[in-house]
This record gives C-alpha cells, sequence and structure tokens, in this order.
C-alpha cells in the first residue's frame, strides 16, 4: 500500500494535538478570536450582495441573494482557507521536518481538518440567514455528510500536491493568494452553475467545488432538484486528485527534509 | 539474523548546495541576468534533490548504488558528500559517542539512523524503537502554554499521550518550571523554555536513543542535571548515540566512540583511544612544524611564531615520549621589530581539552627576554610526569602586555606509560591527570609516634 495506515495511526495522538495546535493558536492574542471563522463569508457575503446581486443583477435562482452566495461561501471558504495552510503546513514547520521523522502527511492533514471548526461555525450563520428569510432546508439535507467529505477529499487532495510543491518551490506560496482568489470565479460562488452552457456543464464539474456548492444549496435552500451529475463527475475528479496528491506527497516525502 | 542494535553499512550521503551566483559586470548583463533568473532558479531548485531521486529509483535503499561504478550523477562543483562508506555496528545496551569537528557529517548520519533523510548509497539497520534528539523543543508553539508544549513536544517525540500523562508531573518536577505551566512559553526566559523541552526529550523511554549536540544549554547546574540525567539513561542498558563537541561528556559517558572526519569514518573503538586520536588528528608529531602559515593561527594575530620542534631533552626527536622524560620544546620566532619583554607561553591540553599546564617564561625565567629578529626560544620540561595520553600544545607570543601571535593546537605530542615507579604495575592512567614523584613509607603505630619520628629525622 502507498500509504503506510498503520503508522499513521500510531502517530494519532500527534495529529490530535496538531489538529489542536493550529485551532488554538491561530486565534490567540485575537479580540474578536473565533468570531473570525465568520467574519470573512459574513464581508464577501455583503460585498457580493451589493455588486452582483444588487447592481450587476446575476440570477440567484429565486431565492435572496445573500443567502444564495452565502451557501456557496462557506464551503468555498473552507476549501480556499485549507488549501494555503495545508501548502504551508510544511513550509512553516521546517525544523520539525528537518529534526524529527514522523509521517510527514499528517501535517497537512491536520490543516484540512483543523479548518472544519471553521466551517461548522459558518454553517450556523448560514442556518440563521435561512431563518431570517424563512427558508426551510430540503430532505436533501441527509446528503449534506457527503458533500462535506468531497469537499474534504478535493482540499486534501490539491492540498497534498501543493504542500509537497510548496517545500521546493517557495513560489506556491506566493501565488496561492491571488489564486485560489480567481478561482473562485470558476466555482458557482457568485453565480449559479445554470448559467454555465449545458455543453460545458461537465467539463465544469471537474472543479469539485461546483458539485459541492451546486449539492449545499440544493439541499439547504431546493432552489434545484440536486444536481447529481454535477456531484458525480466532481467526486469522480474528487478522487483522482486526491490518490495522485497522496502518491506524489509520497514519492517526495524522503526529500523534504533536504531541500526544507 | 543479526542481533545489532545499529547496523550502519557503506552509508553515503550527498547533497547539493547552491552554485555561487554569477555576478554580472554590465547593465545589460544584469538585464539578461534578471531576466534568465527564473529559468536559472528552476535548475537550481530542481537539482537540489537530484541524488536521493536516483537512490529512489533503485527501490529501497537496501540496494546499494554503487557510485564507483559511475551510474551515478557525475560528480559535480555543487556536491559535497556529508557522509561516505561509513560502516559500523553499535550492540544493544551500548553508549557510542560520536565525535567530530564542525560539517563532519555527525548530524547528518543521525538525520539517516533517525528516518529523517535518506541515504544516497548504502544501508542502515536499525532493531527497536528509536527516539532521536537532534533539537530540543521541536514543535513548540509559542502561543502554548508549557503544559500544552508538553504534549506536543512529546508527541511529536513518539509518544503517546497516556505515556505523557504518566509521567508529567515526573517532567514538570525535572524542568522546575512548574509555577509556570500554565503561561504561554513565549513568556518564559529562552532558558526555561529550554528546561522544559529537555525535561520532556530526557522522559523518553526508547530501546534506542539518538542525540545530537543538545547538551549545551541551559545554565550551570541544569546542565549538570542533564549530564546526570544522561549517565541514569547511559547505564539503564539502552543504546545511546551521542554527539557532542565536550570531550569531558563523551568521555564520561560513553564506553566507545566514533571519530568522523570529512564524512568518512576515521577511527572508531575505545572513546579514550578515539578521543585521543581526534585531537591529534590533522596534528603532526613532526620534529619541526612550520607555523608561519598555520590553519589554526588565531584570527587577527601576526605570523612571528615561525615554528616549534619537540623533543626529548637530548635532542633526539620520538613520536612518543616516555611518562618521566624531559621534554624539550624549540620555538622560532622573528617578530616584525624589536622586542624588550618577549613573553612566550607553552600551553598544553590533555584529551579531554583540559589546560594541564603553561609554561611560560615570565615567571620561569629569572630576566626578562629581549628579542631582535629571528630567535629559537628553548624551554625544557624536566621529568615530565603528565598522565599518559595525548596533548595538544597552544602556544603564545606577546611583546609585554601585547598578543602577537597565538596559535590554538599547533603541535600534539604523546606521552606512553613506562615503569617510573619501579613496581612493573599498570598505570590506571585514564584516571589520572599527573604522576608525581611519591614515597610511601609503612611504620608500625599509631600518629603521635610518627610525627615524633619524622620530627627527629629533621
Ligand atoms: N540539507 C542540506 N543541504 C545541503 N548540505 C547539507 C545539508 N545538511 C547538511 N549539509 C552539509 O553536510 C555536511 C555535514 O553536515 P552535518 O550537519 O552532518 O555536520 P556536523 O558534523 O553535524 O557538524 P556540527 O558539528 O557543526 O554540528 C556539511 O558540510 C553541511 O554543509
Ligand atoms: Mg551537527
Amino acid at each position: 500500500m502507498f500509504i503506510d495506515f498503520r503508522e499513521l495511526y500510531q502517530y494519532r495522538d500527534l495529529f490530535r494535538f496538531l489538529v489542536w495546535r493550529s485551532i488554538k493558536t491561530r486565534y490567540a492574542q485575537s479580540v474578536i478570536g473565533i468570531g473570525w471563522a465568520v467574519i470573512q463569508p459574513v464581508f464577501s457575503m455583503i460585498v457580493f450582495t451589493i455588486i452582483f446581486g444588487n447592481l450587476a443583477k446575476i440570477s440567484s435562482d429565486g431565492v435572496p441573494y445573500a443567502v444564495f452566495t452565502l451557501t456557496a461561501l462557506v464551503p468555498w471558504t473552507y476549501f480556499s482557507n485549507s488549501l494555503s495552510e495545508s501548502a504551508g503546513s510544511l513550509v512553516n514547520n521546517t525544523s520539525m521536518i528537518s529534526k524529527v521523522y514522523f509521517p510527514r502527511l499528517v501535517l497537512p492533514l491536520s490543516a484540512v481538518i483543523a479548518k472544519l471548526l471553521d466551517f461548522f461555525i459558518a454553517m450556523l450563520l448560514v442556518f440563521g440567514l435561512m431563518a431570517y428569510f424563512r427558508i426551510a432546508p430540503t430532505w436533501n439535507v441527509v446528503f449534506l455528510p457527503l458533500l462535506v467529505v468531497l469537499m474534504m477529499s478535493a482540499a486534501a487532495g490539491l492540498g497534498a500536491w501543493l504542500t509537497a510543491l510548496a517545500i521546493q518551490y517557495r513560489d506556491v506560496k506566493h501565488a496561492m493568494g491571488f489564486v485560489v482568489q480567481l478561482l473562485m470565479y470558476a466555482a458557482p460562488v457568485v453565480y449559479p452553475a445554470s448559467l454555465i452552457p449545458d455543453r460545458y456543464r461537465l467539463v465544469y464539474a471537474l472543479n469539485p467545488m461546483v458539485g459541492v456548492i451546486e449539492g449545499f444549496r440544493a439541499a439547504l435552500l431546493g432552489s434545484r432538484a440536486m444536481p447529481w451529475d454535477l456531484i458525480g463527475v466532481g467526486a469522480a475528479s474528487a478522487v483522482v486528485l486526491l490518490l495522485s496528491g497522496l502518491m506524489y506527497f509520497r514519492s517526495r516525502e524522503r526529500l523534504f527534509a533536504d531541500v526544507a | 539474523m543479526s542481533n545489532h542494535a545499529i547496523q550502519v553499512e557503506n552509508l553515503s550521503k550527498a547533497y547539493r548546495i547552491g552554485l555561487k551566483e554569477e555576478i554580472p559586470d554590465t547593465f545589460m548583463g544584469a538585464a539578461t541576468g534578471w531576466l534568465k533568473a527564473p529559468l536559472r532558479n528552476l535548475r537550481r531548485l530542481r537539482r537540489l534533490n537530484t541524488f536521493a531521486e536516483n537512490a529512489g529509483q533503485n527501490g529501497d535503499a537496501k540496494d546499494q548504488l554503487p557510485e564507483k561504478n559511475g551510474n551515478s550523477c557525475e560528480p559535480a562543483s555543487d556536491t559535497i558528500w556529508a557522509l561516505r562508506d561509513v560502516s559500523f555496528e553499535v550492540q544493544p545496551g551500548e553508549v557510542v559517542g560520536i565525535i567530530g569537528r564542525n560539517g563532519a557529517g555527525k548530524s547528518t548520519l543521525l538525520k539517516i539512523l533517525s528516518r529523517i533523510t535518506d541515504p544516497t548509497s548504502g544501508r542502515a539497520v536499525i532493531n527497536g524503537r528509536v527516539s532521536s534528539l537532534l533539537e530540543v523543543g521541536t514543535g513548540f508553539h509559542p502561543e502554548l502554554t508549557g503544559r500544552e508544549n508538553i504534549y506536543m513536544n512529546g508527541t511529536i517525540l513518539g509518544m503517546t499521550k497516556r505515556e505523557i500523562d504518566r509521567k508529567f508531573d515526573e517532567i514538570v518536577d525535572f524542568s522546575g518550571v512548574e509555577k509556570f505551566l500554565d503561561t504561554p512559553t513565549k513568556r518564559y526566559s529562552s532558558g526555561m523554555t529550554v528546561r522544559l523541552a529537555f525535561s520532556v526529550a530526557a522522559h523518553l523511554e526508547p530501546e534506542i536513543l539518538i542525540i545530537d549536540e543538545v547538551l549545551a544549554v541551559g545554565d550551570q547546574e541544569f546542565q549538570n542535571k542533564c549530564l546526570g540525567k544522561m549517565n541514569e539513561v547511559a547505564h539503564s542498558g539502552r543504546t545511546v548515540l551521542f554527539v557532542s563537541h565536550n570531550m569531558a561528556a563523551v568521555e564520561g559517558l560513553c564506553m566507545k566512540a566514533i571519530h568522523l572526519s570529512g564524512g568518512q569514518l576515521s577511527h572508531i573503538g575505545e572513546t579514550h583511544d578515539v578521543i585521543a586520536g581526534y585531537l591529534q588528528h590533522g596534528l603532526t608529531i613532526a620534529s619541526e612544524i612550520d607555523l608561519s602559515d598555520h590553519p589554526r593561527r588565531v584570527r587577527g594575530m601576526q605570523s612571528v611564531l615561525k615554528s616549534v620542534s619537540i623533543s626529548l631533552g637530548d635532542g633526539s626527536s620520538v613520536n612518543q615520549i616516555p611518562l618521566g622524560s624531559d621534554i624539550r620544546f624549540d620555538v622560532v620566532v622573528d617578530p616584525p621589530r624589536p622586542i624588550r619583554y618577549a613573553r612566550l607561553a607553552i600551553r598544553l591540553f590533555n584529551s579531554v581539552g583540559l589546560r594541564v599546564t603553561t609554561c611560560h617564561n615570565e615567571y620561569q625565567h629569572p630576566e626578562p627576554i629581549a628579542i631582535a629578529g629571528k630567535t629559537t626560544l628553548r624551554c625544557i620540561m624536566r621529568n615530565c610526569r603528565l598522565a599518559p595520553g595525548a596533548y595538544t600544545v597552544n602556544l603564545q607570543f606577546d611583546d609585554h602586555r601585547v598578543a602577537l601571535d597565538k596559535i590554538d593546537s599547533c603541535a600534539g605530542l604523546e606521552i606512553i606509560p613506562t615503569d617510573i615507579y619501579g613496581t612493573s604495575r599498570v598505570l590506571p592512567t585514564h584516571a589520572a591527570i599527573v604522576f608525581p614523584e611519591v614515597e610511601w613509607s609503612v611504620r608500625a603505630g599509631g600518629m603521635g609516634e610518627r610525627l615524633a619520628a619524622s620530627f627527629k629525622a629533621c
């Protein structure tokens, strides 16, 4: 097997403490603390609602634009934050890598897990806003955990790629900031996926976050039926991303200490 | 099956270090250089791991990559062999010291043994649970409290949470920072952080413990505590590999030592001998040593000391000096201007780096020495009773109170045991610094009578 799961299991305590360390230290010595987890999506929501909802009048599939974009912003924020966090996880811990042995995979993985806390807190906000607009979730919310798993695999897969590249080429770190921002427009965050011509729909869905975001909207807002086609294609590409990412990471792992 | 704790076979490790940047001399040169920089950087960054990749293609590190067959990367100017063809074995329960100059490859060896990095060729087999301590406080986060950092650091070093729970009180006790346990470590003094970190490490319970130079931290009291703990570990039957520049610590803790030099294993054996060899390494016991252009001349000194020769009192030069003989030092100096009060210090250091004696004309020669031009100063140390072993010599030449020249470890000498007491017994040479002339006598009765007897003798 290309991943030593037994070893990962042996280091489960380390994994737990790393997750906990990144949660605990991220908002240390800050006034708003964990509140920052909701401020980022909320402010984006406000700006997008004004610009894209009110001024550009982009279709929002018949639901209020604010809640339409927030249901997308929350998973997207998770995705982009865990990408930058995991890409930085090795680079910011070079002393750990060059002084101790442990399965290196725990670093990016713990970053992806730690970001879940922010995600869940922001989800509460989504439910709050839905209550405000009197929108009831559909039956399909039972599929939300599936979508969350899909979202995490995509983040972990791409994260593994970026992490392994970032340790040798620090360019990744510089590129991350704006590329992730631009990528947001490749996902249906400010516009509905229904705007994409049918011909390109499945190609578009190769971005796993397309299926995740549209799935969130369908399950929570009921604006459309569950887009299983998007989710299916997205899941396939997430699996490829995850496997290839882990494989690439494993093949590079032995070099990390030398090139760090 | 072998029952070694550690078995290392033909271990080599090559590193690429960055090539020197070319400095452009024209504006156009600078501009094109700047445009080509990304390409050059890419090539440089990619090359960082070329060696390891080659080893990787051979599958397991077990398949040796015989670089002599020339199928590995061609030697390049930016390649350094941090380790080359190192082989040795360590039996369970042995405490082995690893010594060598800076850059000799000690840390690299430990990194390979602790699986942090892979060897370029050769292999290392380890039987048993390893803990390695290449740095104290890995994973410490300044925002976390002392308590939290104990858990963080402990798990990074491979302990489970349950193990840490069990030893928690002991760790805190040992560190002596219990009052600050719930304070973020960024509010600690650096010494306190180190104490806490070392305490965690000291409570590891592996079968094989690998320690890089980490003892040289903390205050004296804490260092002694650490050495005590190390001693305890060393005597608990665990296998320990211990890198240090502190020869006294190595001598005290280790039964066996390995001397690495330029990535190669230069000597392995009994600690005392290896340390002696190490301190002697690169020193010449030749009859005359040229000092005019010496690499270990202390920075900022002028070349006044020209040569030194060490011989027996009668001038015969030998490699080994029998205990109890006269040692003659002939030092040639050539000061640029006449000197009224020449002062020459000849200092002798033993194998653990302790200065055992100094010969100095200031208090050993009745009159001031004035010299002009090239001069030979001779010092004969009569009946040298220093314990058998290797010594290094350090010379310093002053003009009155102004140091003109100083060279560390510029010569070596070895004193070999002789039957100075005429008893044909083996001298306990490791346990002493000097073997003075002594006289034993035996008389019946108590103190009073003995004193009376000696008074009568006067
Ligand atoms: N990651 C690396 N990349 C390139 N060169 C390296 C790397 N790590 C070590 N080296 C080189 O390998 C050689 C051996 O280094 P090492 O750290 O093993 O020395 P050492 O014996 O531990 O020295 P010291 O006594 O100073 O700790 C050095 O020349 C060093 O420059
Ligand atoms: Mg070192």
